[in-house]
């Protein structure tokens, strides 16, 4: 068979470089692209409108509708509200091993959320609610970081994710 | 013959790049002593967030803007040997850059502009920021027109013969820029400048982030382009070769200019508002637009060792030591594409759909970033500039030593910053932080990374000043340069016929419109048929 890369490159070096590069390319989206679908790892992609104005008057998002939910399935839903400076509420507590769908929401600009060492990250953009699905497999003390600048005080905007033991009973 | 009337046009593009720059490199200086709370005195959030935000703007917009204007302008004249098509209108969209950038410069250095280069609404600027960035924009599109009108005057004057290399790559990033800029465009327009006038009460921000996405990755091509430009054309003549193939940096040039644009989704995989298989069709668009730069990699490696082999370089590795490391332009080559290699390890992980989520704006992105553009991207900006400015002023450089020192310092210097920094964005360190009042175990484990940031931006603002300084004592130096031709690379493979779809874009553009709609247009048109609720301007 004529090597069809022929029609754009003479040299015959080149021409292996160029089929390695495409291979080397394609190669590594395919895998992972492939790892994150087997895996089904996506990131955080929730396309759902909301009123960030209003957040106060919605069911999900009142302030004292917030924090941690148990689902039938043992899962749980972590509800949560970012504002200018902090993450409310303040204190998250979560066992190991369990999965858990955090729902953020922005009551004022944009925000960023990121536990570090763990792969929980997601933007929180107002107008919009974001949805990230993860589980801690090690228990510790960890901490919620804005990591998108929102305003002259976004340094001081952090608050705290404690993961325990499931035999600890949801003490420390 | 032809008369040259690019050289003050070129200078003048070039002066405004490199004076921006030094301005802040100094920002920069002040950024990395700051962020680290060593100097209580010092702690300052509107002064560091103002301050980033210039550095930002001056760094991303007007260094590369006016440098690739005043490179493409010289660069069509030069090789077409034909003038510039109109020279006033050229002016006039200097002029209107520049306006723009000291129009933005106001409420950027009074505190009222801190909203990040990447303009974050609805954090809400001072509308000058906005209407400045728009002319320096607007103006950067004369330049765009200017270099498509040489090419199309130029094959009407030449018919079938085959456009320079190093005009048909920059002709690609003038299209590019203009396709890239027209997201950036729409949302400052239409969004941002009514918004912040009053005009309109409210944005939707997952709108106006989804049009800065379409801009934000093909910027980074519009200001790499010279680079590339250099790599092929420049750097194997003054190395003493040839560039290994002319056709191979078109077919890299055509697939930057396809790949870049409709694939900026993956800046948003960590925001809502697009759903994930949007964001995986930009993934592998992603990955593709890595091709041209390996193969960029081999052509130019390839160039090197051809010049190494031909000063007498033997062995393996013989012809490295051969090369004329102590010719500016082809040390900043050598030091770019290291760069260029360890930047790009780093892409990869971005890039990626899934690991991306460890990484995202952690100050791994600032290394990464920092390692390619300010490190790749700026080092060959100093090497064209030092291979030019004789060219262009007619003066002999000032001190090639000085340049030779100058490149070492600014590429030890990168790496002693940005090695760090990706250590740090691993350890979770947001990026765009004025200090560190987080958990003590973890700002505890950052201390190590941050004293090495402090060093690397001591040494790179030194060798911004060594820059500056040389360029300087050069246009005004006493003795005058004999060799005022600007020598591109032939190619060592000569091409009989250049194929039709190497040397003309009007198919390329036709090809982008449809990839871009396929890419781009649900995405933007979702905004139009879900109920969305828009955001009132918040001050910072």
């Amino acid at each position: 068979m004529r090597d069809p890369l022929r029609a754009i490159c003479d040299d015959d070096l080149e021409r292996r470089w160029l089929w390695i590069s495409l291979i080397l390319a394609g190669g590594m989206g395919f895998l992972l692209g492939m790892y994150a679908l087997s895996s089904n790892l996506h990131p955080p992609s929730n396309v759902e409108t909301i009123d960030s104005s209003r957040l106060h008057l919605t069911e999900e998002f009142a302030e004292d509708k917030l924090g941690v939910k148990e689902n039938p399935d043992g899962s749980l839903t972590v509800t949560m509200v970012a504002a200018r400076y902090g993450f409310f509420p303040p204190v998250i507590e979560v066992p190991v091993n369990t999965p858990v769908k955090f729902r953020v929401a922005s009551a004022d600009v944009l925000h960023g959320f990121h536990v570090p060492y763990t792969n929980a990250a997601t933007m929180v953009v107002p107008g919009y609610v974001s949805e990230v699905s993860t589980s801690f497999p090690t228990a510790g003390k960890y901490s919620f970081l804005c990591n998108e600048y929102c305003g002259l005080g976004h340094d001081n905007m952090w608050s705290r994710l404690i993961v325990v033991e499931k035999t600890a009973g949801g003490n420390e | 013959m032809y008369k040259n009337n690019a050289t003050s046009l070129g200078l003048a593009n070039m002066w405004v790049a490199f004076v921006f720059f030094a301005v802040a490199a100094l920002l920069g200086l002040y950024q990395v002593i700051e962020r680290m709370d060593i100097i209580p005195g010092l702690k300052s959030p509107e002064l560091y967030f103002a301050s980033v935000s210039t550095h930002g703007v001056l760094m991303g917009f007007v260094l590369t803007t006016f440098f690739v204007m005043g490179f493409g302008y010289y660069a069509a004249t030069t090789s077409l040997k034909q003038e510039i098509w109109s020279s006033p209108f050229a002016w006039f969209g200097f002029w209107l850059s520049l306006l723009g950038v000291l129009l933005a410069a106001v409420p950027l250095l009074t505190g009222n502009a801190s909203v990040l280069y990447t303009f974050y609404p609805p954090l809400k600027a001072h509308p000058a920021f906005y209407i400045g960035a728009a002319l320096l924009v607007i103006g950067s599109w004369v330049w765009c027109l200017q270099m498509v009108m040489m090419m199309r005057v130029w094959k009407k004057a030449n018919p079938g013969e085959t456009v320079p290399l190093v005009m048909y790559g920059t002709v690609a990033n003038a299209i590019l820029w203009f396709i890239t800029s027209l997201g950036v465009a729409s949302e400052i327009l239409f969004q941002l400048i009514p918004w912040s006038l009053g005009i309109i009460d409210t944005v939707d921000v997952g709108l106006a982030r989804t049009l800065f996405s379409w801009t934000l990755h093909a910027i980074v091509y519009f200001w790499l382009f010279p680079a590339y430009i250099a790599l092929y054309t420049l750097v194997p003549k003054a190395a003493g070769g040839y560039v290994f193939s002319d056709q191979m940096g078109r077919v890299a040039f055509i697939l930057l200019l396809v790949f870049s644009v409709p694939i900026g989704m993956h800046h948003l995989y960590m925001d809502p508002f697009q759903a994930a298989g949007w964001k995986f069709l930009h993934m592998t668009g992603t990955f593709m637009v890595s091709v041209p730069t390996l193969l960029t990699g081999f052509t130019v490696i390839a160039s090197l060792e051809v010049a190494g082999r031909l000063r007498g370089g033997k062995g393996l590795f013989g012809w490295i030591g051969a090369l004329p490391w102590n010719n500016p332009i082809v040390l900043a080559a050598i030091l770019a594409l290291l760069m260029l290699t360890f930047g790009g390890f780093g892409g990869m992980i971005n890039a990626s759909y899934s690991m991306n989520a460890m990484v995202h704006n952690t100050q791994w992105i600032t290394g990464h970033f920092h390692l390619i553009f300010a490190g790749t991207v700026v080092i060959m900006y100093f090497g064209i500039a030092y291979y030019l400015w004789p060219k262009m002023t007619g003066k002999v450089l000032y001190s090639t030593k000085l340049a030779l020192t100058q490149l070492w310092f600014w590429f030890i210097g990168m790496l002693v910053l940005t090695l760090p920094w990706h250590q740090l964005g691993l350890a979770g360190q947001p990026r765009r932080i004025s200090s560190t009042p987080y958990d003590d175990l973890l700002v505890q484990s950052w201390i190590p990374a941050e004293i090495a940031m402090i060093a690397g931006g001591v040494i790179l603002f030194t060798a911004a000043l060594m820059l500056v300084y040389n360029l300087l004592k050069t246009h005004g130096n006493a003795q005058a340069e004999s060799n005022l031709e600007v020598e591109y690379a032939e190619s060592l493979h000569s091409t009989v016929r250049m194929p039709a779809l190497l040397n003309s874009f009007g198919f390329w553009v036709v090809l982008i419109v449809v990839y871009m709609i396929a890419s781009y247009g649900y995405p933007i048109l979702q905004f139009f048929m879900m109920e969305t609720f828009g955001t009132v301007p918040w001050s910072i």
